[in-house]
């Protein structure tokens, strides 16, 4: 069975249709792209799924369990994470911190305890803190768990988003252009530790990503949303050559011409048709 | 050389004059001429129009590039153009009749302004006004060994001649009595006290300098400079507990009641400064831990139970943290402005209903709740007499409320508010339940400020509906900001400024809320994180501390071992 299974799912913003009748799977361990043209509807489905949008129509269960009525926080209970396509960090708090943040529904010890500062409570911070220092580390971030947030390099920050992601132990990880503002090296190394969590901690992995060289390279599958609806599904050589999505990234017309061409779609969406 | 930038210096030259005449016109300077800052040389009246004149040659100054000498001219220029605005004042006076708008535009304050020369006196000031403004100037780029000393002697100066007053009634109590004479008259400093000030803090400020005192204690290994804390420490605990006996039973009021403030505050801050959840209504909850004490304590015609303090105050936290929570729940996701005017609502709804027709029977509304008993019952002047317990109490319960919240700060709760004050949205898809996690805010915000209010009923004895006033709340809230978001140091500092210093200075009630809003003014512009903020390196610096945060920081540092 597949672990997410969205059906016919809808979102309505006033007269427009940002999601309309969706069906979407994914399998677990698998790592999957959606991709479309600017404003086509890929962040507002990640959005209906992790819980910060109530859907108009349609169903989404995870791991055969309904989850489009919980709360955000039941979401990421339940094993759903997600990355923001602007870095959503806790700009004060101190790297540790922002990772302790996804261990808080880990740990147990309320206000007294906290105050007391009994030593189940302080057993448990040390814990956390263990498992926070090595989850930094598996993102790369080492030795800077005292440094603010917000004084972390660009690239830092993307890495502290992921680790802070993964400190809610996800089953189901969506990231929302993960590589965006990154150089082609920073990129590389990226893509490579996408497909290290898959292997290593075997989280599915939901991508959305304008990089094309990123989405052919590691996707197994690929999902093209275009005006809110599904326009194509399948391997990335499938999608390459997919004459429908020829035309939602390169307009109407060129998908005669382009279709012969064997990467239509290689750098990102808008450029212009050759 | 670079060009003199002539237009900013006469437009701060200007402002200088603005600021000159709004002190004449809406009666500073009048009504602090009655009090002198050194006697029989300047009064606090005129010290106010010579800062003025100051600020504004330090502006001046600032405003031409630097170490430029040119800046002494401009400083002249915008002094003398500031001090014209008095001349101006003075003419413009002589003709028409201010005094039909600006009520403190009389006689005795052109009298002040021209040095009872009559116009001939207020031109003095253009040359007046141009000697201040150079000697600002000059100061402003004088080389830091002789600004740093002469900044620190006019603070010092301007301290001690303001607080004159309590400083004399504390020493002539203590064998200290003839140089309390010497130092202090009833009005003023006299002028070996000002001279002794400005020595005096100069000269310890710039010994600590010099003697590289400050760089050897800064150097010192951590556990060496602990160990030196400990005395300062003892100081500062003797001082804090013997200042409401050295300063008699009006400043031991007072200092009750800022020590309630610094309890509400650290309340609030909870609330506010980790959670970042605004709350304008903040003194509802003090009512309710109020009129809780009052009702089960009062031996009038309204108390029901005659208990004790002690036994009422857990009721009265009790009772303030059911109302956190009652009020909690339907604002839960109310955000910014909203919460603000939704907050301020409750805080009057309580107001009214403490003062309604309906509650009379109950509460006795304007009669209010009388003859509630002290805390502790000792004879009159003894140790724990009057305001003093109600001072000891209520810093002990905030150094408790601080415990609380730097414990809290540390822990998973501590990081749950922060996470939401930070981004709420993304706090509860990280797993933070907003719904535990705010109303737990609220609830304890609210417990701290029943216990406050609990306190307060005590001081005062009794309870009315006027005491609930939305001015509480906005107190509580400028302390907390002004004193710095979340810290604990600038609860103490804010709270002593903003309700300690006009509480100390009654007769000058009437300007409370105009300082009020210039402080916030200028704060905002130039320190918006507050007096004392809490420092982000703090949490590193405090790693050698141990507990949980020394696991943190080992962790952290082992990290870095790795990398190195």
């Amino acid at each position: 069975m597949p672990q997410l299974v969205v059906q016919g799912v809808t979102k309505r913003f006033g007269g427009l249709l940002a999601v309309h009748d969706l069906d979407f799977e994914i399998e677990e361990r698998s790592i999957v792209s959606v991709i479309g043209p600017n404003g086509a509807g890929k962040t507002t489905f990640f959005n209906c799924i992790a819980g910060w949008y109530q859907i108009d129509a349609g169903t989404i269960t995870f791991n055969g369990m309904p989850i489009d009525k919980l709360r955000r926080d039941q979401i990421a209970r339940l094993g759903i994470s997600r990355t923001y396509q602007n870095i959503r960090l806790f700009p004060e708090m101190s790297v540790t911190d922002n990772v302790l943040v996804g261990h808080h529904h880990f740990l147990r010890s309320g206000w007294l305890r906290s105050v007391l500062r009994t030593p189940g409570m302080v057993a448990e911070e040390i814990k956390a803190a263990e498992e926070a220092r090595r989850i930094l580390e598996f993102v790369g971030l080492r030795g800077v768990g005292g440094t603010q947030a917000s004084k972390l390099p660009y690239g830092d920050q993307r890495r502290l988003e992921i680790a802070r992601a993964l400190a809610t132990q996800p089953k189901l990880l969506l990231l929302d252009e993960p590589t965006a503002g990154m150089n082609p090296a920073e990129t590389a190394q990226m893509t490579s530790f996408f497909r290290r969590l898959r292997d290593e901690l075997g989280v599915t992995i939901l991508l959305i990503e304008h990089e094309m060289r990123v989405v052919m390279g590691i996707s197994e599958r690929i999902t093209v949303l275009d005006y809110g609806e599904k326009i194509a599904e399948g391997t990335p050589r499938e999608i390459q050559s997919n004459p429908r999505v020829i035309e939602a990234y390169l307009g109407r017309g060129a998908g005669g011409g382009a279709a012969s061409s064997q990467q239509p779609a290689a750098s990102s969406d808008g450029a212009p048709a050759e | 050389m670079r060009q003199l930038a002539w237009g900013r210096v006469i437009r701060i030259g200007l402002i200088g004059a603005v600021t000159t005449i709004f002190l004449c016109l809406v009666g500073i300077v009048p009504t602090f001429h009655a009090r002198s800052l050194i006697e029989g040389l300047v009064s606090l009246g005129q010290a106010a129009l010579v800062l003025a004149l100051l600020g504004t040659g330090w502006a001046a100054s600032g405003a031409v590039s630097r170490g430029n000498s040119g800046a002494v001219v401009a400083a002249a220029l915008a002094g003398a153009i500031a001090g014209a605005g008095l001349t101006a004042l003075v003419v413009v006076g002589s003709v028409v009749d201010l005094r039909e708008i600006f009520l403190p535009a009389s006689p005795a304050m052109y009298e002040i302004i021209s040095y009872g020369q009559g116009t001939v006196g207020a031109v003095l000031n253009i040359p007046f006004g141009a000697v201040i403004g150079a000697i600002a100037g000059a100061v402003r780029i004088a080389p830091l060994a002789v600004r740093r000393p002469l900044l620190t002697g006019m603070a010092a100066v301007l301290f001690m001649g303001l607080f004159s007053g309590i400083l004399r009634n504390a020493m002539l109590t203590t064998p200290l009595q003839d140089l309390a004479r010497l130092l202090f008259t009833a009005q003023g400093l006299t002028v070996l006290g000002a001279v002794l000030s400005f020595v005096l803090f100069a000269g310890i400020r710039e010994l600590w300098f010099y003697t590289g005192l400050r760089r050897r204690i800064k150097d010192l290994p951590p556990a060496r400079r602990r160990a030196l804390s400990v005395p300062a420490f003892v100081l500062l605990a003797v001082v804090v507990i013997f200042l409401p006996q050295a300063l008699g039973p009006f400043v031991a009021h007072v200092i009750a009641i800022v020590a309630i403030y610094i309890l509400l505050a650290l309340g609030l801050n909870i609330t506010l400064g980790l959670a970042g959840l605004l709350d304008l209504g903040f003194v509802a909850f003090l009512a309710v831990g109020a009129y809780t004490v009052g009702l089960l304590t009062s031996t009038g015609e309204f108390g029901i139970a005659q208990m004790s303090f002690w036994a009422a105050l857990p009721f009265a936290v009790i009772i303030a943290m059911l109302f956190g929570a009652f009020f909690g729940l339907p604002i839960l996701n109310v955000r910014g402005d909203y919460l603000a005017i939704a907050t301020l609502g409750f805080g009057e709804i309580i107001r009214i209903l403490a003062g309604s027709d309906l509650l009379l029977p109950i509460l006795g509304g304007p009669q209010g709740i009388t003859q509630i008993p002290k805390p502790i019952d000792v004879p009159p002047n003894t140790f724990l007499a009057g305001p003093n317990q109600i001072y000891y109490i209520a810093l002990a319960f905030a150094a408790v409320v601080a415990f609380v919240a730097l414990r809290l700060r540390k822990a998973r709760i501590g990081r749950a508010w922060l996470s939401i004050r930070e981004d709420e949205d993304v706090a509860e898809a990280t797993g933070v339940n907003l719904v535990q996690t705010k109303l737990l805010a609220y609830m304890l915000g609210a417990a701290f400020a029943g216990l406050g209010g609990g306190i307060f009923a005590g001081l005062v004895g009794s309870i009315f509906d006027s005491s609930i006033n939305a001015t509480v709340s906005i107190n509580v809230v400028a302390i907390v900001v002004i004193g710095g978001m979340g810290s604990v140091p600038g609860a103490v500092l804010g709270a002593v400024f903003l309700i300690g210093v006009p509480e100390l200075f009654r007769e000058f009630a009437d300007y409370r809320f105009l300082f009020y809003g210039a402080a916030l003014i200028i704060m905002m512009i130039y320190r918006p994180e507050g007096l004392l903020p809490t420092r982000f390196a703090a949490r590193v610096l405090h790693a050698e501390e141990g507990g949980v945060e020394g696991a943190v920081l080992a962790a952290g540092a082992a990290g870095d071992g790795d990398k190195a």
